[in-house]
């Protein structure tokens, strides 16, 4: 089928971006949405031209890597699916796509569709984990965790880390992804020692990298391809108040 | 003549081996720990938990990935489980039943020390997975559950849901981040290595490429770990992620340090086929499948009626048929080549017919949609996203496709290559499954080299480096690998050819997996030589890189990494030819049982073979290392 | 500073100043009802509440606290506002993010600034005019309020203008009533369930029972 592309092309964080036009004639439904950009980039880099940069790596939804918005969603027109898992039978014969990069303030804009979100690793750094050194850790049958709580932590746990929530928020808030690893901890009897300091710390890291804030519209659940709930910024409203209160 | 080489195995029982290494091992005193730098390249479940363990210990960690963040290694995408010795089943499992499973899993093609750590050491790692809040499946009760993976007859695979290499990466990798927080580690993420440094033969540092500038930068260290995973990309198409490559170890290798069993790789049977030319990755469908699935495919040669229009008389369910005791449940490597020997035949399914069925019908029947949507609805709706097929109406096609690097680079018992000071952990190196890997051993491995092992070896080796000073990048040995890495990629750069270096690597693969895939031939192997021989000649003469070499362009990375694998295929060649034996996957035409099984040779080939680079990709050196069965005698592996 | 700048904090402010107008919006509502009651009967009972009201001091107090909470819950969304024009960077060229979210979700701004204006316009046309005009006196002698509101929703144009901003009123409570309970912390799943269920409750009572009046006195007086 043909295709038409309409693709956010810029050099650098500073340089002004642009959408150029390209056109693939012989795309196969059965292609995936990233191979269908491989198919192009191929294209230009023999009339060399400067191919596109995209971000991507295991092509299989796990990694969080890839993520771009297409015809103005994050990710694509699929729920629950991420830009590597899209196909493109998805899309029909003439169809023009808008293909942009997630943009916010946090997530600078690296060349053409690839972004840095170092800042969720920032989040991280400030307190994403239980500060257990290799070595200390007690039997695991030590603690004893209840079906349910296991897989309540699991379900905050399976952010991949990919950015659509930042990307859709209209506010640009690193919410969802914040309040699913404090969530995690929260749902686990390890590491409560820490909680408070925990939350207080990834908030405020959130805060100063300018995300903005969470007006609960729940447009990050929608379109993460991990369903993560928006109930986990509750629950992360809940710890940072109880640890502000409690102080 | 092939040299022999050594392990530095401690001496003792075997069971007793780790614990007189470690009350032996020399130490560092923390207030000197500060003082030595450490340099990880890769942050997956090896090199992040390596780089967290010595960081904790007081050590200066530099750690490198090629991704935008450390939590995108390919150890995210790992589904199905860790093993570990836990024996909380109470089913009879014990360490010596874990290390007796994994040496026979791996054809008796591995170390007995190594293995037995391996399984020794695993216990510990579930605990501290646990504490790190990794969320593994549970029991109501609220102890943790275990499932039973192939190739073992006990319950001691430890999993979260199917997502158990995310989890316990995202655990490594959050105490990579504490460590960064705290100003121990520094991370260089979206940087590729691209050379090592060794002063007077010693590791000493890296060169590596800011991928968003292109700067050329020199890291000096102390020591070196290289963490950088498997190379079943190789193949190009694969289950690895597109990153994935051999380039770390490839150039160390011709920096000296020797590559062991090259050609060993695993082809995992349950991946979805291939659906057309522009393909470019191929994706591993859980191996629980197998379970209840049923696998066929039809009788008639070229059949190309549609499943369901297929009698029952007319289907061969080759895998029951050949091995009545595991019928679908056999091994990896013995079902993926099943599946190859009924694809080649002709019986092939699929526009391509490149594929076998795996069939839910039977089991849909016999257990209700229902059950079979709670045990596998998730992988059925992975497969319907990618196919556009519901795989309750007809069954699933799946394929082999290269999915984990058995070889990698020689170590010894202490994870030390044959260069002082570099080390290789996880996938990266050659040493614990032999000729194949077991399911859910990878994760444990690479957790256990990186929390446990390294942290250990590491610091023994580091013992005597106190008094060496501080690495000067400015030597001339760092001058000269930065000048030779920056003339390579000029040279990319510059070649003007028009073949891009995506369309080599598809080239390279197809050889590879036609010719030293899931069976070897000695002609094949003759002829795959000539072939990569000549596509790497016109590899130099006819690449197509766009853009130029000061910036961020993602056709120079592949160019770097499509370059190693022009001579790393030669060598997997040449390691499949020089091994006249069956074992594992490697499998060899030539020395087969009458019924088509593997034949191993253990008078003449219970060794593994470390090449050692010569300056010549056509001229690679063998070097042995023998094998010694003293507490297990190898036995004949069968699933018949 | 962080903790005034922190977001969380932040939009704790807008719930809870948001909930507190809910609770004055029941009690506002409660004393209009008393507009439904038969003309002459109303007019009493309603002047003499809205005398009772201006001249009780615990009242007196809590009308402060409602006018702080307007202005904190009016500024606070400025300033939020303004953070997030800033952190969202620059727009999309296609954007159709809007089929994740409720429209009235997104315009809470655009909704609290139709409320407000009216709110403006309102407190002109019958808190000013009541404490500081000049208004005839009822059968008992207290300020006729009753007539003011009576004679104002004669205009059909004021009627319609004030029903629009009733609508925008709802909208913003129909988003606003369990966001506020979100951004205090209230995450259990059940209880989110019943608070949104509440919240739409909540939202369709107010703007019922502020629409009916003006309707109410149009038609029939």
């Amino acid at each position: 089928m043909k295709i038409h592309l309409k693709i956010w092309r810029q050099k650098d964080q500073k340089a002004k971006g642009k959408l150029e036009s390209y056109s693939l004639n012989e795309v196969d439904a059965k292609m995936s949405f990233l191979e269908m950009l491989d198919m192009l980039n191929l294209q230009l880099a023999k009339k060399g031209e400067r191919p596109v940069e995209f971000d991507h790596d295991c092509r299989e939804g796990i990694c969080g890597q890839c993520g771009v918005m297409i015809n103005g969603i994050a990710h694509g027109p699929l729920k629950k699916t991420t830009t590597c898992q899209l196909h493109m039978r998805s899309f029909k014969n003439g169809d023009t796509i808008y293909v942009e990069p997630f943009k916010s303030k946090a997530f600078p804009i690296i060349r053409d569709l690839k972004v840095d979100r170092s800042s969720f690793d920032e989040i991280i750094a400030a307190g994403g984990y239980i500060s257990v050194n290799t070595g200390q850790a007690p039997e695991a049958n030590s603690i004893p965790i209840t079906h349910e709580e296991a897989e309540s932590a699991f379900n905050s746990a399976a952010c991949i880390g990919c950015g659509a929530c930042v990307a859709t928020c209209k506010n640009a808030s690193a919410a969802l992804f914040t309040s699913a690893k404090i969530t995690q901890f929260a749902n686990l009897p390890q590491g409560k020692k820490e909680s408070k300091q925990r939350t207080v710390n990834m908030v405020n890291r959130m805060e100063e990298l300018d995300f903005g804030h969470c007006t609960n519209t729940e447009a990050c659940q929608v379109e993460c391809p991990q369903d993560i709930s928006v109930l986990n910024i509750a629950r992360m409203n809940y710890e940072y108040n109880k640890a502000k209160l409690t102080k | 003549m092939a040299k022999e080489i050594h392990a530095n195995i401690p001496e003792g029982d075997l069971k007793d081996k780790w614990s007189n290494y470690k009350a032996q091992a020399k130490l560092v005193s923390p207030n000197n720990r500060k003082k030595l730098e450490i340099i990880v390249v890769g942050t997956g479940l090896a090199g992040a938990s390596a780089a967290a363990s010595l960081a904790e210990m007081g050590y200066k960690i530099k750690s490198f990935c090629f991704q935008d963040s450390p939590r995108r290694a390919h150890s995210v995408a790992a589904q199905g489980g860790v093993n570990a010795m836990k024996n909380y089943q109470n089913d009879g499992d014990s360490v010596y039943r874990m290390f007796h499973d994994t040496l026979k899993g791996g054809d008796f093609r591995s170390r007995e020390a190594n293995t037995y750590r391996l399984a020794e050491c695993s216990a510990s790692l579930i605990d501290q997975a646990v504490a790190q809040g990794v969320p593994f499946g549970r029991e109501y009760s609220g102890y943790l559950k275990n499932r039973s993976f192939g190739g073992v007859q006990v319950s001691r695979t430890f999993y979260a849901r199917g997502q158990t290499g995310q989890q316990l990466l995202l655990g490594a990798y959050q105490a990579l981040m504490r460590q960064k927080e705290i100003g121990s580690v520094k991370l260089y993420t979206r940087h590729e290595m691209l050379d090592l440094v060794t002063i007077d033969n010693k590791a000493k540092g890296i060169i590596a490429r800011n991928l968003d500038t292109g700067e050329i930068e020199r890291h000096g260290a102390h020591a070196v770990i290289l963490a950088t995973g498997g190379f079943g990309k190789i193949y190009y198409l694969s289950t690895l992620a597109m990153g994935c490559n051999a380039s770390a170890i490839w150039r160390a290798h011709k920096k000296g340090a020797l590559m062991a069993n090259p050609s060993w790789t695993q082809i995992h049977p349950t991946c979805l086929p291939q659906s057309g030319p522009y393909q470019s990755k191929l994706t591993l469908m859980s191996e629980s499948l197998r379970n209840d699935g049923r696998i066929w495919v039809p009788k008639a040669t070229n059949d190309k009626k549609s499943p369901i229009e297929i009698p029952e008389d007319e289907r061969d369910y080759y895998l029951e048929r050949k091995y009545p005791a595991f019928g679908n449940l056999a091994p990896r490597d013995i079902a993926s080549r099943a599946a190859k020997e009924q694809i080649d035949i002709g019986k092939g399914v699929g526009p391509l017919r490149n594929a076998v069925y795996l069939d839910f019908a039977h089991a849909i029947t016999e257990y209700g949609k229902d059950v079979i949507a709670e045990r596998y609805g998730n992988l059925f709706d992975m497969y319907q996203k990618i196919t556009g097929i519901n795989a309750y109406e007809e069954p699933m096609k799946i394929s082999p496709s290269a999915h984990f690097s058995m070889g990698g680079l020689w170590v010894d018992y202490d994870l030390m290559t044959t260069i002082p000071g570099l080390f290789a952990i996880g996938e990266a190196n050659f040493s614990d499954h032999g000729a194949n890997r077991l399911g859910a051993n990878s994760l444990l491995q690479a957790c256990v080299d990186g929390y446990y092992i390294a942290p250990c070896t590491l610091q023994n080796y580091l013992s005597d480096q106190i008094q060496v000073e501080k690495t000067q990048i400015n030597h001339p040995a760092f001058q000269e690998a930065e000048r030779l890495a920056k003339k390579q990629l000029e040279n990319f750069v510059e070649s003007k050819g028009n073949k891009t270096a995506e369309e080599f690597h598809r080239e390279i693969g197809k050889i590879l997996y036609d010719k030293c895939g899931l069976s070897r031939s000695e002609q094949e192997l003759k002829k795959a030589i000539l072939q990569i021989q000549n596509l790497r000649e016109e590899f130099q003469q006819n690449l197509l890189v766009p853009g130029d070499a000061h910036e961020i362009n993602s056709e120079l990375e592949k160019a770097g990494r499509v370059s190693d694998y022009m001579e790393l295929a030669e060598l997997m060649c040449v390691d499949a030819l020089e091994r006249n034996e069956s074992c594992g996957a490697h499998f060899r035409e030539e020395f087969q049982t009458e019924d088509g099984e593997a034949e191993r040779n253990d008078d003449d080939y219970a060794y593994s073979a470390a090449w050692e680079w010569s300056g010549k990709a056509s001229k690679p050196i063998l070097n042995k290392e023998p094998l010694h069965f003293t507490y297990v005698q190898p036995s004949k592996r069968s699933y018949k | 500073m962080w903790f005034i700048k922190n977001a969380i904090t932040r939009k704790n402010l807008m719930a809870l100043t948001g909930l507190f107008l809910c609770f004055f919006l029941v009690i506002h509502l409660l004393g209009n009802l008393q507009l439904l009651l038969a003309p002459d009967k109303a007019q009493l009972q309603y002047n003499l509440y809205s005398d009772f009201l201006s001249n009780n001091i615990l009242i007196k107090i809590i009308s402060y606290v409602l006018y702080a909470s307007i202005l904190a819950h009016t500024i606070d969304s400025i300033y939020l506002t303004i953070k997030a024009k800033k952190a969202s960077g620059s727009p999309y060229v296609r954007d159709r993010r809007n089929r994740a979210s409720k429209w009235y979700a997104r315009q809470m701004m655009l909704l609290g600034t139709i409320v407000f204006a009216f709110l403006v316009i309102h407190l002109k046309n019958f808190w000013f005019t009541y404490k500081f005009g000049i208004l005839p006196a009822d059968a008992n002698g207290n300020k006729d309020l009753y007539g003011l509101v009576v004679n104002s929703f004669q205009d059909l144009w004021y009627v319609i203008f004030y029903s629009i901003a009733i609508l925008a009123l709802g909208f913003h409570l129909l988003h606003g009533f369990f966001s506020a309970f979100r951004s205090l912390g209230l995450y259990h799943p059940t209880y989110d369930k019943l608070v949104k269920s509440i919240g739409v409750l909540f939202a369709l009572a107010i703007t019922a029972g502020y629409v009916i009046i003006p309707f109410y006195i149009y038609l029939n007086l």
